[in-house]
């Protein structure tokens, strides 16, 4: 029996005229990495944002962590952490000031939070770095703690939206390697990437294309059901079938 | 609360880092009270006066003689010819003509009415007004000089005469950095406040920072409550700073109750902070919020009070005055500090800044969108 955290039935979201997200079914299990794969403008930002109660669906049901994401949305933020490429922490302050602020809001204990930053950065062999500001760290590293802080608070489940973009390869492993440890803790990793690679890395995929999920199972069951040799095969013959 | 704590503190760390920032907040209105107090006045001390005496007798030269004794004028020319005068008053080099017509001294001897003509320069409209009171009251002093000489000489007994002892109440020698400085002392709480929490807000849309802050389950009201905390603390100590000048570097008197004035000053912030947070919750861009809470400030500033009395306005200009947070710590500043009010005296300016507080901060709170 699996434990269902994310349920998502019919789920439409509108902006005018433009459907960006067509219909989308699925469900996602406890413990498990899910992948969400798609071009630039496949709607995968937006799906995450309605999951992650930043954004209202227009229809259908969405359910996240046992709350409504129409009604609850405060409720599933309580449960979840969230990180995103484009920005994440307080460029102004220093690594252990965000780390601070941060556990703070989600109402974690002073010791608690000092613990727990110790043991964050003695992981990420960081622990010079914890008076710095956030702006003097490279990309990667601020990516990797961006992460870090996400599931400070150990959320059920924690949304990534495109987390490697611009990070180099090596960044790259280590940044799934965290996402792995912190799946075994329990902790559900939603995460999107428009990396054919990093689409291998996870327990299931869906592949979306304008706004609909064309394709979802492992990435074994995808292969085989694409008769394709990798996940990048397999995402080229559903976004271009013509041209296959 | 706690959350509000860590918010608090995330702000007070971001403003003080910023080194620019950190000392301005205390200089800009040192330098603002420094300048300001006695830079802006509407006291009005030499008068360029250009005489155009074609009458050269003794009457018309003790009429100069007052003119020349007066504080205000300066008496800079004097010519015969008037268009000579005139081209003066246009190249700028005099600002007020005063024309004695022959025959002045002549008339007044023989007691027929005589008249003076004078011209004033009136670009800047209240200057000239100002200037022309000042002539017409040496003016008038000098016709009561001539009438009280004409009767005492034919009479006996002294003339009688109504005497007029006028006293200033609440500014004694009508000093006025007295009158500006617990105006410019309200600008100044308003300005600093209201640019840095707007911006402070638009600027973390812009970086996107308040997305991180909406995925948390942080309340609306602590969000906009921890924006307008530190900025109100920022502004109280800018307001004792400028308290502080006024008392020891303009000996502006300090007769009401410190405590009054500055519990006003904290609703007073409150409210206009409210405003600047309501504002930046409509815009998306630094500039936009610049655009729209200048069109604000400067309306708000302007339409105070602090310049030009609210009860000459138009009547819709009053109207919407009520609406200006900055007329009631105006008034409320002036009669504490000059008069001494007590709360009784304010209240009905203490209850219209309660209301606007409640007001702009439930909005803000409000139009907050924590999802889109």
């Amino acid at each position: 029996m699996k434990n269902t955290v994310i349920s998502v039935r019919n789920l439409v979201k509108k902006f005018g005229n433009f459907i960006a997200n067509d219909n989308l079914t699925f469900e996602v299990y406890k413990g498990e990495i899910f992948g969400f794969l798609g071009a630039n403008g496949a709607g995968k930002t937006t799906a995450i944002r309605i999951l992650s109660g930043l954004s209202k669906p227009t229809s259908g049901e969405v359910i996240v962590a046992g709350f409504d994401a129409r009604k609850q949305p405060e409720q599933i933020k309580k449960n979840i952490g969230y990180m995103c490429q484009k920005f994440s922490l307080y460029e102004d302050l220093t690594v252990k000031e965000n780390i601070m602020l941060y556990g703070g809001i989600y109402g974690m204990k002073k010791q608690l939070i000092r613990d727990r930053t110790r043991s964050l950065l003695e992981r990420l062999q960081f622990e010079e770095y914890g008076d710095r500001l956030i702006a003097a760290l490279p990309l990667g590293l601020k990516q990797k703690l961006a992460f870090s802080v996400a599931v400070l608070h150990e959320p059920k489940i924690v949304f990534l939206d495109e987390p490697t973009g611009g990070v180099d390869p090596i960044t790259r492993r280590q940044f799934w390697e965290m996402i792995y440890e912190t799946a075994a803790r329990g902790i559900t990793v939603f995460v999107t990437t428009h990396y054919m690679d990093e689409a291998e890395y996870c327990d299931r995929v869906s592949i979306m294309n304008e706004g609909k999920i064309e394709a979802l199972d492992t990435p074994a069951g995808l292969k085989k059901q694409y008769q394709a040799g990798s996940i990048e095969e397999v995402f080229i013959s559903i976004a271009r079938p013509g041209k296959n | 609360m706690r959350t509000i704590y860590y918010l608090i503190r995330k702000e007070f760390i971001q403003i003080f880092r910023d080194k620019f920032l950190g000392r301005a907040i205390f200089a800009i209105p040192i330098v603002q009270m420094l300048i300001l107090v006695p830079a802006v006045t509407f006291e009005i001390k030499e008068v360029r006066l250009c005489i155009v005496d074609k009458d050269m007798t003794t009457e018309s030269r003790e009429l100069v003689g007052k003119l020349v004794g007066s504080t205000f004028f300066k008496v800079g020319h004097t010519t015969f010819p008037e268009r000579e005068a005139n081209e003066l008053l246009n190249r700028d080099q005099c600002d007020l003509i005063l024309q004695i017509p022959a025959g002045f001294g002549k008339d007044i001897g023989k007691g027929t009415p005589t008249q003076l003509m004078a011209s004033a320069n009136a670009i800047n409209a209240m200057n000239a007004q100002l200037s022309w009171a000042y002539l017409n009251g040496v003016i008038l002093d000098y016709n009561m000089n001539i009438l009280a000489r004409e009767i005492s000489s034919r009479s006996f007994s002294p003339i009688p005469q109504i005497e007029v002892t006028n006293r200033y109440w609440y500014n004694e020698l009508l000093n006025y950095n007295f009158y500006m400085q617990p105006g410019i002392l309200g600008i100044l709480v308003l300005a600093i406040g209201f640019i840095l929490a707007g911006l402070n807000l638009v600027k973390e849309k812009e970086i996107g920072t308040i997305e991180q802050m909406n995925v948390t389950p942080v309340k609306k009201y602590q969000f906009i409550l921890a924006k307008i905390i530190p900025f109100l603390i920022i502004g109280l100590i800018d307001l004792a700073l400028g308290i502080a000048i006024g008392i020891l570097v303009f000996n502006v008197p300090f007769e009401g109750s410190i405590w009054l004035l500055f519990l006003c000053s904290t609703i007073f912030l409150i409210a206009v902070l409210g405003l600047a947070l309501l504002i930046s919750t409509f815009s998306g861009t630094q500039q936009q919020f610049m655009f729209t809470g200048f069109f604000f400030m400067i309306i708000f500033i302007l339409m105070s009070g602090i310049f030009t009395p609210i009860e000459s306005m138009p009547v819709w200009a009053q109207k919407i005055d009520l609406l200006n947070p900055v007329v009631y710590i105006m008034r409320i500043n002036r009669m504490v500090m000059l008069k001494g009010s007590t709360f009784q005296d304010i209240q009905t300016e203490f209850l219209a800044l309660v209301l606007y507080a409640i007001a702009t901060t439930t909005l803000a709170v409000n139009r907050y969108r924590k999802t889109a």
